[in-house]
């Protein structure tokens, strides 16, 4: 909301400050103000000044000379603009002055523009005389202003005085964002109000008396609320003789500050008192209400509406609609109707100030598309007393400014008003909620600033009706914390019973994963959570996989955004291909990031939220650097026993030779392996990448921090070293289990130092080598030990073809 | 014989002197000292003595081995240094060569900021707690005394699933599982992912990071709330941080606040960072509605709390001084590598 300072100064007349003190001081009280613009910024030296002769330029015909009358002396402007004669009086800015911007309007320079004395085609200039736009101004604000030229004041001003004060532009226009609990400043009198009490100032809003005309209202209209759920209150008042003509330059001005567009006076005073009493306000020419009767009701599903912007509405039966005896006249708090609309041939208008279900009128607006400045502020849930005293503000300015005569009454229907809230006054509740030790009696100096009612009686405050969002003790003690000042608040900490600070173990271990991969080189990447449902034909998901049971989201951003993740793999393989088409050479990422496991479709419990650990990269590395990737993790989180590796992993999007299932314990934990070409392609990644996903609940029953000391061996070890010819299809992890399984308690290590393929091995076999350790915890082992243990270890493997090489 | 010890003796000083390599001062020791040296010799000479003067004789030949010894002993030790010496010389390396670096990867910037926060809280005692990113309406806007038809809920532009479950829009949904747990005092933090139908650009992303706190007590006031949240801010963003809190709405906290942090860049003075108003907006916090208490079976005449929210992103941002949040997103390993 934008208001100009001046209309504030209106109603908090011993307000004195700066502007930035302004600003600070309403923000600390809980009125935000976002900013604020200086009507007059780099507005210097200008007058008004009165052209007395004009002459034509000697060498250009497109430019003139005045003489202009500044009241100090007559001084010799030269011009170009097209629209001033002899007698006009225009603000004229002075050599050594600045204007804000140039005569085009486009976007105004930091610092304005300075101007000085000089020749134009040989002839001496001494100032320039003012556009609008060169005001830093345009005619939405001073509609007045001619579309080309300079600004010619129609009113009577003084020569000589200053023409920015004449203009209205020695003021302030500041930016606030209300906050949604505080309808009532949505206009200026409620932020005018909580200024006076911010400064502690009177606060004197406008006195409302209107001068009637004596006719009875009930003569020209009645009104009849069919659904008063929707419509708690609805004023109606009746303005006679109405003469459309423009509204005075005060309305007009506080109008453009506030950013509306000054049209005529009917409409800038309904605008006006909308600014004012953030009451929304409707005028209807009386003559198009048929019955000379408002009803109000719902439409009916399907009905179609033509609003006064000249489109058709879509209408249902939660819309609320204002008729007449015959048809609908407009959209209840949301935009009238053009069967009903006010023309420049008015005689006669009803003024409606209603208040609405706000949710209704909310929810109304998005279903038919149309969200207006009304709408806005109906929507928010307006105190039904404020129509009453807006709608009377609205008859007082039509008599004032000499538009029209009031007709005596109002008709006004409304149900039960709400009561007043009521609650004790408890200035230790207070207190100890803030941890202060305000005095009661600036307690209840502040509660009479803000129209806080104190009954010394009673002990009780009552709260007045335009604040609805004071409902309970903690809503009072925030008031007395807003104007203590919650700078004056102390600060300390908690005491009570000491809790201690943890980190739970699902934690620590994504930790353990994330120093173990960045040590590893893998950086730590970010992926979202929804993706588009085409990646699993990008990963050559079966027509079957599970993993497409997806949630999707009803209202997504768009379908790459639509469903959640079941797989964390597109996010990575994005990000590589990111990172690849980037031409970035050696890329390692790593994400911990949940994926969505849904129980049944469509959801009516909660997902499985399961964290996946994945690891991705490309360019120095191979599967087996991935491998080690994984068991470095698991030996941090205490996994010392054997990691089984599955190549019958079945996962579509990794090469069908080069991918394994990651199983511990006989549990499935993950999996990894070498990207499918296809699935590369998808991506536009023309390099091999590797990638490995762990489940991270599957891997937390089996992690552990507790480590224990196990001795260093006393007895030498002795170390056999085999060396095999192996049919091509028996992986080492074969060979391995037998050397588990047949190692006796004495095996101690064993260790994989050579494999060949090649020349020297016949085709279909390959030559590998182990080095097999033993040791005793308790002697120095014996050949006959050795040799028996190495026995077994070779009969097992013979039994699966393997020959020893000697 | 005395004659000839001192013989000895300047012959074998004279050796040592010329002595060029450690092997002939070995020599020397050998020749002189050893088994067949020259003073083992003399030695041998002793029956042929009388045997009053032989204490005397022993000694005088015991004090020249001594002082050959010592002489030896120094020459080696100089000629060992000078060898090192020779070989270091050899050995001298360009150090500014390349290094051999491991590559270690890099921590998100988000999660830097995270464990940064993380690490504040738990020194004063909060246990950090996790919550559901797919929700119950209850959770993420009933609970939080946010009903169906308030305003609030469509600010927050959520992400809607079927039925009543959701995209959890805030952290603030797992304030409302502790505190159904029904375990008092509270001191948590939660951080998390949220979501929000915010199309994405420089400033928005519709999936981003919170931190909750929440604390319930007997006696908790505003004023803790300030005190703590000043102490985290000094942790986060240095010593001489100052805060200021404004007063603002959220419809589960009253009263409620805004806290700013004196700029880190420029100390408060005005810079364009904080686009010359010396403070920046860091997170919503106030004291926990008695209704959300109420709600979750907490009795608020017994209890009170204050709730805090942070925006990570907008920490993360902000302290490495990132200005486009898409880099969070985008994986590029030149941006990772920079944290």
């Amino acid at each position: 909301m934008n208001t100009a300072l001046s209309w504030i100064k209106a109603y908090v007349p011993d307000l004195k400050c700066t502007d930035q003190e302004y600003m600070d001081a309403m923000t600390l009280s809980g009125t935000k103000v976002e900013g604020y613009r200086r009507l007059d910024k780099n507005l210097e030296k200008i007058v008004v000044g009165q052209i007395e002769k004009i002459e034509k330029h000697p060498d250009a015909d497109k430019l003139i000379v005045c003489q202009v009358n500044i009241g100090s002396e007559v001084i010799q402007i030269v011009t170009g603009a097209p629209n001033v004669k002899e007698g006009d009086k225009v603000p004229v800015v002075l050599d050594g002055g600045k204007v804000a911007g140039g005569h085009d309007g486009g976007p105004l320079p930091e610092d304005g523009i300075a101007i000085k004395a000089g020749k134009l085609r040989g002839v001496e200039s001494n100032g320039m005389m003012c556009s609008i736009e060169e005001l830093g101004s345009d005619r939405n604000m001073y509609p007045e202003a001619p579309e080309m030229g300079i600004y010619v004041f129609k009113e009577d001003v003084e020569i000589g005085s200053d023409a920015i004060e004449a203009l209205g532009m020695r003021d302030t226009v500041f930016e606030y964002e209300v906050t949604s609990n505080r309808v009532d400043c949505y206009s200026v009198i409620g932020i005018a109000r909580e200024a006076a009490a911010t400064f502690r100032k009177p606060f004197c809003p406008p006195k409302v008396e209107v001068k009637e005309n004596g006719e009875k209202v009930e003569d020209y209209i009645s009104v009849e609320v069919q659904d008063k759920e929707l419509c708690p209150r609805y004023c109606a008042r009746v303005c006679t003789n109405i003469k459309i003509g423009p509204s005075p330059k005060w309305m007009q001005r506080r109008l453009a500050a506030s950013g509306i567009r000054p049209i005529n006076n009917l409409v800038d005073i309904t605008n006006y008192v909308m600014e004012e009493y953030g009451q929304p306000m409707h005028a209807f020419d009386l003559d198009t209400i048929a019955g000379h009767k408002i009803i109000v009701r719902r439409a009916k599903d399907g009905d179609v509406f033509r609003t006064l912007d000249g489109q058709d509405r879509k209408l249902d039966a939660d819309v609320l609609m204002i008729c007449d005896a015959e048809k609908e006249v407009g959209i209840a708090g949301i935009m009238g109707g053009e069967n009903s609309m006010i023309t420049d041939d008015v005689k006669t208008v009803l003024f409606e100030a209603a208040t609405f279900n706000g949710a209704n009128i909310r929810k109304s607006a998005k279903r038919i598309g149309l969200r207006t400045d009304a709408s806005g502020k109906f929507e928010k849930g307006l105190d039904p007393h404020n129509a009453e005293e807006a709608i009377n503000r609205a008859c007082q300015l039509i008599e004032e400014l000499g538009c029209g005569e009031v007709v005596s009454g109002m008709a006004d229907v409304h149900g039960d008003m709400k009561e007043k809230v009521v609650l004790p006054f408890e200035p230790d509740r207070y207190n100890k909620l803030l941890g202060t030790d305000v005095s009661k009696a600036e307690m209840l100096d502040i509660f009479k600033m803000i129209e806080v009612d104190y009954d010394p009686a009673a002990n009780t405050l009552t709260m007045p009706t335009f604040r609805q969002d004071l409902l309970r003790q903690c809503d009072i003690a925030e008031e007395v914390a807003r104007f203590y000042g919650y700078d004056k608040i102390p600060t300390t900490l908690p005491s009570g019973e000491a809790t201690a600070g943890k980190l739970p173990f699902k934690l620590r271990i994504e930790q353990k994963a994330r120093d173990i991969a960045e040590y590893c080189g893998f950086s730590q990447g970010m992926c979202y959570s929804f993706e588009s449902p085409k990646v699993f034909d990008k990963l050559l998901l079966d027509a079957d996989d599970p993993a497409r049971r997806a949630i999707t989201i009803a209202n997504p951003l768009g379908e790459d955004f639509s469903i959640m993740r079941t797989l964390p793999l597109n996010g990575m393989l994005t990000s590589l291909a990111t990172n690849y088409n980037r031409r970035n050479k050696e890329v390692r990422l790593y994400e911990l990031g949940n994926v969505y496991i849904p129980k049944a479709l469509p959801l009516t419990e909660l997902p499985d939220e399961r964290m996946q650990f994945t690891l991705g990269m490309y360019g120095n590395c191979d599967f087996f650097t991935m491998k080690g990737v994984v068991e470095e993790f698991f030996d941090s989180i205490g996994m010392k026993k054997k990691i089984t590796y599955d190549p019958k992993a079945g996962r579509n999007y990794l090469h069908p030779g080069r991918q394994a299932a990651i199983i511990y314990e006989g549990t499935l934990l993950g999996c990894l392996g070498e990207v499918h070409p296809e699935v590369c392609d998808n991506y536009n990644m023309k390099t091999r990448a590797y990638v490995a996903v762990l489940d991270m609940p599957s891997v937390l029953p089996y992690a552990t921090f507790e480590r224990k000391y196990e001795g260093i061996a006393k007895y030498p070890a002795v170390s056999r070293d085999i060396s095999m010819v192996v049919p091509k299809d028996i992986m080492v992890g074969q060979i391995e289990a037998v050397i588990e399984q047949r190692g006796g308690k004495i095996l101690e290590d064993y260790s994989l130092f050579d494999i060949y393929e090649g020349d020297q091995i016949r085709e279909g076999y390959k030559s590998v080598a182990y080095s097999i350790t033993f040791r005793a915890k308790d002697r120095t082992l014996e050949e006959a030990d050795i040799s028996g243990a190495m026995r077994k270890i070779l009969n097992g493997l013979e039994g699966m073809g393997i020959e020893l090489r000697s | 014989m005395k004659e000839r010890l001192e013989q000895i003796k300047a012959e074998a000083l004279k050796q040592i002197e010329a002595s060029d390599a450690l092997e002939k001062l070995n020599e020397v020791r050998v020749n002189f000292l050893g088994k067949k040296g020259e003073l083992t010799a003399v030695m041998k000479g002793m029956k042929d003595i009388a045997p009053e003067d032989r204490p005397k004789f022993g000694q005088l030949v015991n004090e020249t081995r001594a002082e050959i010894e010592r002489v030896l002993e120094t020459s080696v030790k100089k000629m060992e240094r000078s060898v090192r010496e020779a070989k270091l010389k050899k050995e001298v390396i360009d150090v500014t060569l390349p290094a051999k670096k491991n590559n270690v990867g890099h921590r998100h910037p988000n999660t830097i900021a995270l464990e940064e926060v993380e690490r504040i809280f738990i020194g004063m005692g909060y246990e950090v707690v996790e919550g559901p990113e797919v929700e119950r309406d209850y959770y993420n806007f009933e609970a939080l005394n946010i009903p169906a038809d308030h305003p609030a809920k469509d600010e927050q532009d959520t992400f809607y699933i079927s039925g009543d479950i959701l995209l959890r829009t805030q952290t603030s949904s797992t304030q409302v599982h502790e505190m159904e747990k029904g375990k008092l005092p509270i001191r948590m933090i939660a951080p998390g992912r949220v979501f929000r139908s915010d199309e994405v650009d420089a400033t928005h992303s519709p999936s981003f990071h919170q931190i909750e706190g929440l604390v319930i007590d007997r006696n908790i006031t505003f004023a803790d709330l300030k005190g703590t949240l000043a102490q985290f801010a000094k942790e986060l963003f240095g010593e001489d941080t100052k805060v200021k809190f404004r007063p603002h709405h959220f419809p589960f906290t009253e009263p409620s606040a805004e806290m700013d942090v004196t700029c880190f860049k420029c100390g408060g003075t005005g810079c364009r960072f904080c686009k010359g108003e010396g403070w920046i907006e860091i997170l919503g916090c106030g004291m926990v509605h008695p209704h959300v208490l109420e709600m979750s079976g907490i009795d608020p005449e017994q209890y009170t709390g204050f709730a805090f929210g942070v925006g990570l992103e907008r920490i993360a941002l902000l302290k490495y001084e990132i200005d486009d949040m898409r880099l969070l997103y985008e994986n590029d390993i030149r941006f990772l590598k920079q944290f």
